[in-house]
């Protein structure tokens, strides 16, 4: 275990709890699925040249915060986040933000902005990795498929596809609504380079990570939690409701590992 | 146009910074393009959503990207790709749609594209819409930006030539008041006036680029106080009509008359060749000189 990224993670988390509940904003669940993965890709997996597409836009505060731990956002920033004369609307909006490309939050629109990335960069012949997180729910974009299959066919072997499968989404749990029943052999029937890991143990995330393929496009399905550490883990709530003032003590107790959650 | 537009790209645009992305059309017009481009050339499938989002891709990284496809294809089917990967960033993506107004005639109803120019109007898409095969290598000269050209077909009289190129340029003389053209329109204006005496028919101007700022002062001094005429095969909302009117009303500039034919979808609920869906919206020869003439269209 790195112990230093490890209380680095916990402060990120706790910031961003302090960042939503100043704002008031909702979408935290989806935030805290996806935490420890954006944390493990910027800190411990991306080089400089590297990029990354938040596809699921809805946690654009998990990645403000992760810039900030980067020292590329400040707390100036973030107090701005989702208020009036903001750079940092609830979803990224392409412009003026270090680091962030494109505009997203309108789902499904990330792989294919990042196959032309890679594109791009295998046709430049540049040692390049593109980064893609998408929600799970995300792949009833039929555009998701598109990409995909796009990007197996170019053999975009620089291209990784993670995707934070939490299990919920908008309106109810992603089996109820329109299954995929097992996402992995289904994408991997596409014939990209699949695998499935702990989405909240970076150790499993780096691991599979440097278990890439050099000749297909990757995707790392992580299995995560939808609000992790909130008072509402694992439950519908997470997805939309901002946290009151007891809820978020209790969540900052479970960060802190002084809970009982 | 298609192959003019395809000359156009292999002389000025194969160069190191273009890609050019194909919806799998292009036969019969492309191939050349997809011989001189090489791995530059990339046919994205029946995948219209992905191919936009590729481009920006693409063009994120430094590329200039052409994005084509039969017209209604090119810019409804992707509209949130256009509106959010590429004018939210404003890159430089040409989407070229083949086929503009009824073009594809027999193809049917999903193959014409009414409402395009419109469409990406409002996205702030640069819309141009050549009237003549000359158009295109002006308009390819640069695009730095999100741009949409509507391509269809040349139709000015046998043996004339075409009036250096110019956004709003006057292709026929006339004293008699101004027809306004949007596009290959100019060409049908063009014919069913070239006989008539310069003191008995209206000029005709052919208008390729939806742009209020382009509208040229000689045309504002032409037409004030005159008929004018405004023919397009797009549908009246957000169409030329509309911005001509428009910028008049700003400028406080005042017509005798005002008479707008426009397309009117399907009013008969038949289908047919663009020839035929022309005269139903009196935007054909015929339906030019009659208008000219005062009489009243009826389909």
């Amino acid at each position: 275990m790195n112990k230093d990224f490890d209380d680095l993670l916990k402060i990120s988390k706790l910031r961003l709890l302090q960042m939503h509940h100043e704002s008031n904003c909702g979408h935290i669940g989806g935030n805290f699925s996806c935490i420890d993965a954006l944390m493990t890709l910027h800190h411990l997996v991306m080089r400089p040249a590297d990029c990354f597409i938040l596809s699921k836009g809805h946690s654009a505060g998990a990645l403000y915060i992760t810039l900030w731990s980067l020292g590329k956002l400040n707390d100036s920033d973030l107090k701005t986040f989702s208020k009036d004369n903001t750079l940092f609307p609830g979803h990224p909006s392409g412009s003026g933000i270090p680091n962030v490309l494109f505009p997203t939050g309108s789902l499904g629109h990330g792989p294919s902005l990042a196959a032309g990335l890679a594109l791009a960069a295998k046709h430049k012949d540049l040692d390049k990795q593109i980064y893609c997180l998408c929600s799970d729910g995300e792949w009833q974009e039929g555009s998701c498929w598109e990409a995909l299959a796009f990007s197996v066919h170019h053999k975009l072997s620089d291209l990784t596809i993670v995707i934070d499968q939490n299990g919920l989404q908008g309106f109810g749990n992603t089996e109820d609504i329109v299954s995929y029943g097992d996402l992995t052999s289904r994408i991997s029937s596409f014939g990209a380079h699949v695998q499935r890991v702990n989405g909240h143990n970076y150790l499993e995330i780096i691991k599979s990570l440097n278990n890439q393929s050099s000749e297909r496009p990757n995707v790392l399905i992580l299995d995560t939690i939808k609000g992790k550490d909130l008072h509402f883990s694992g439950k519908m709530e997470s997805h939309y409701l901002p946290l009151s003032e007891d809820q978020y003590r209790i969540a900052c107790a479970n960060i802190n590992g002084e809970g009982d959650l | 146009m298609r192959k003019a537009f395809a000359k156009a790209v292999i002389s000025q645009c194969n160069k190191e910074d273009y890609f050019f992305l194909t919806g799998d059309l292009g036969f019969m017009a492309l191939e050349e393009v997809r011989a001189v481009f090489g791995d530059r050339f990339i046919n994205a499938g029946v995948a219209e959503q992905n191919m936009i989002g590729v481009a920006a891709g693409l063009a994120r990284e430094g590329f200039k990207v052409f994005s084509y496809s039969i017209a209604p294809f090119c810019y409804a089917r992707p509209f949130e790709q256009i509106r959010n990967d590429l004018c939210l960033t404003n890159l430089p993506v040409c989407l070229v749609g083949n086929g503009g107004g009824y073009a594809y005639g027999y193809m049917g109803p999903t193959h014409h594209a009414l409402e395009d120019c419109a469409a990406m109007n409002s996205l702030g898409v640069r819309v141009l819409v050549p009237a003549f095969d000359e158009d295109i290598s002006a308009m390819l000269i640069e695009f730095s930006f999100p741009t949409y050209l509507r391509l269809g077909y040349d139709v000015r009289p046998k043996g004339t030539e075409v009036p250096q190129y110019a956004p709003w340029r006057e292709v026929l003389s006339g004293e008699q008041g101004v027809i306004v053209a949007l596009g290959p329109l100019a060409g049908i204006a063009w014919q069913a006036l070239l006989d008539v005496p310069v003191g008995e028919r209206p000029s005709v101007w052919a208008v390729t680029e939806f742009d209020d700022k382009k509208i040229p002062d000689a045309f504002l001094t032409r037409v004030a106080g005159r008929s004018l005429f405004v023919i397009e095969e797009h549908v009246s909302a957000g169409g030329l009509g509309m911005h001509v009117a428009l910028a008049m009303a700003l400028k406080g500039i005042q017509v005798s008359s005002f008479v707008h034919r426009f397309a009117l979808r399907y009013p008969t609920g038949r289908f047919g060749s663009q020839g035929f869906h022309r005269a139903q919206c009196g935007i054909d020869v015929d339906g030019v000189r009659s208008m000219v003439l005062g009489k009243k269209h009826e389909y």
